[in-house]
């Protein structure tokens, strides 16, 4: 009897572990040209000149204008290339270290310390996630009006730098990853919590940390609503400095295009180096949630 | 002599004391002090505008003279009548249908896949993800470049196989499969992985007395897989609903106008929102459809719950 389950047990076993067919082959195949074919689209486009676009016998190898069109992009004067690619850098780096550290923080305290209220104010971080952002538009540019703040960086920032995604993602991380012994340990030898935090805690969460920190970078680059309002054609971020190249040149898709590669690259790049941890972060953080 | 040494015993003593009740007090207190930002930030930018939207929502309201007079819930009713507002709320619907039905069907066939014992794993998990970095600003320009009306790759496409052209800046439902295209195309792969980290949580001893009992892989896939991934498939459709419902990126940039199309066809709810607010500099208004969209969120989100679990329970029955 148990012979023959164990045998039936290593044969289901084996037809799972199977290698996949060329069917599922195929299918990722199918993804992953659906995934790229824009990118090499927009390089088609961007490298040709204003006519590619409508040319009916329009060839698939890609044109020599892309350099140029890229220039048309960087010159342009409404665009503030530069500014808005400086921009998206201070705006992304500054919010993502942001939320690192704090959400850290909040986690090692939500995680490891008991104090009263813990599970509720858990619960209430959590369910914040569910308050649609879109809805506090309007007052948050009364008050940035109000402020005198309507244009700067500080009101793209301000707004982004501590998440509940973040605090909850810390949370999870480290009431698994930090054992309990070394926080007592920490606090037999005398170091305050916040030794504890920042000599224990924080070197202990630095995997859950980095994805986070990848993660609301790419967030925060792609992010448009809000920067849309509250700044201006003078001193933009890369997605608001897109719209205005689209406005200007909706005729010349070549030169659009171009720009949209340019905005991209930098993730691109950051992907390629990244991509395998921000795989990880994605699925790790999906069990918990 | 002695009194002295019991003068600085009691001293050290009492520094003692001093530093114990100084570490009990840190312990106690210091977790309030690490969690203290999110929720004085969440104050600030979350609860604040969230009360002081519905406070505007009840004035007159408008740029550059700011607060007016109260007058009820005026915008509401103002709004509520407006041809645009029903518009705007069937053109949302239409495009979060349209993205995250298909959607959440192809991103569980992609985790199905991901999911078996292929050869360079990570690099086909990638692979899925790679249009996540692509901001849905740039997916729009890009895509907008394919969906033109005479030229675009698309209607040329159908045009080689034999079909009509699709008029797919002027037909609503035709608009509304561009733009549901394109955030597609952004999160398919996304919700993908997030599907595949909850199939590979279900216990492999499933798969194989499924097996065991003779199930091919298509019954173990509809018998085991998917009720297991209920709570994942929620958790989707939750996170789909409310980033769907608030869609402004793509119809924004979908023509160089941004308002949804000459009859507004693509006019989502956060369009005519911005509408009201920027343009027409009307706060009070946009207010009010602030406040309106967070209901409609709401009122679907529960739907979905309740589909879900519906849904959920009938396979766990069957199973």
């Amino acid at each position: 009897m148990s012979v023959l389950s164990a045998f039936n047990r290593r044969r289901a076993e084996a037809r799972i572990a199977q290698r996949p067919g060329a069917l599922v082959y195929g299918f990722l195949t199918f993804i992953l040209v659906a995934s790229v074919f824009p990118f090499y689209w927009s390089f088609l486009i961007g490298s040709g000149d204003a006519g590619t676009l409508s040319d009916t016998s329009m060839s698939w190898i890609p044109g020599a204008n892309f350099f140029a069109n890229a220039r048309s992009v960087i010159d342009n004067e409404s665009v503030n290339f530069w500014r808005a690619l400086g921009n998206s850098i201070v705006v992304s780096a500054v919010v993502s270290a942001s939320v690192v550290f704090f959400a850290t923080l909040a986690g090692f305290a939500f995680a490891k310390g008991r104090f009263t209220g813990q599970k509720g104010l858990l619960v209430f971080v959590i369910g914040t996630m569910c308050v649609p952002t879109q809805l506090s538009v309007v007052p948050l540019f009364i008050a940035m009006s109000a402020f005198g703040w309507t244009g700067t960086l500080g009101a793209v920032i301000l707004p982004g730098l501590v998440t509940a995604f973040g605090v909850f993602w810390m949370t999870q991380y480290i009431a698994q990853a930090l054992p309990d012994e070394l926080v007592e340990a920490g606090r037999i030898d005398g170091a305050s919590m916040f030794r504890t935090f920042w000599h224990i805690a924080l070197p202990a969460a630095r995997p859950a940390a980095a994805m986070l920190g990848l993660f609301t970078f790419i967030m925060s680059w792609t992010n448009f609503f809000w920067p849309f309002i509250v700044l201006n054609q003078t001193n933009p971020t890369l997605p608001v400095a897109l719209a205005t190249l689209q406005a200007n040149y909706f005729v010349d898709y070549s030169i659009v295009l171009a720009g949209v590669l340019l905005a991209t690259v930098p993730l691109l790049i950051l992907f390629i180096f990244a991509g395998r941890q921000l795989v990880e972060g994605i699925m790790r953080g999906a069990v918990k949630g | 002599m002695t009194t002295s040494t019991l003068v600085v015993k009691d001293l050290t003593l009492r520094g003692f004391r001093f530093r114990e009740n100084l570490g009990r007090w840190d312990v106690k207190y210091s977790p309030y002090l690490f969690i203290s930002p999110f929720f004085i930030l969440f104050g600030l930018v979350g609860l604040f505008p969230l009360l002081y939207t519905g406070w505007v929502s009840l004035h007159a309201w408008d740029l550059l003279g700011g607060q007016g007079k109260w007058t009820g819930f005026d915008n509401f009713a103002f709004v509520l009548q407006q041809r645009q507002f029903w518009v705007a709320l069937r053109n949302t619907l239409s495009i979060f249908l349209l993205s995250a039905v298909p959607q959440l069907i192809a991103a569980t066939a992609i985790a199905a896949a991901l999911d078996s014992n292929l050869r360079n794993k990570t690099f086909w998990r990638m692979s899925v993800l790679l249009p996540f970095v692509v901001m849905p600003v740039a997916v729009t320009l890009i895509f907008g470049s394919m969906f033109g009306e005479r030229y675009g790759l698309v209607n040329r496409t159908l045009g080689d196989i034999g079909l009509g052209p699709i008029r797919w800046h002027t037909d609503p439902l035709s608009s509304h499969i561009a733009i549901a295209t394109m955030v597609n195309f952004r999160w398919t792969g996304y919700n993908a992985l997030i599907l595949l980290a909850g199939m590979q949580a279900i216990s492999r001893d499933l798969y194989e007395a499924a097996t065991i009992d003779g199930a091919g892989w298509v019954s173990r896939f509809f018998r085991v897989t998917l009720p297991q991934l209920r709570p994942t498939i929620i958790f989707v459709i939750i996170t789909a609903t409310i980033g769907g419902l608030q869609i402004f990126d793509e119809p924004r940039l979908y023509d160089q106008n941004g308002l949804g199309g000459e009859d507004q066809q693509w006019m989502t709810m956060t369009i005519y929102l911005y509408k009201l607010g920027w343009p027409q500099l009307n706060f009070g208004r946009a207010a009010a459809v602030a406040w309106l969209l967070f209901l409609v969120i709401v009122a679907i989100g529960l739907i979905n719950l309740a589909i879900t679990r519906r849904i959920a329970t009938n396979e766990g029955r069957t199973a």
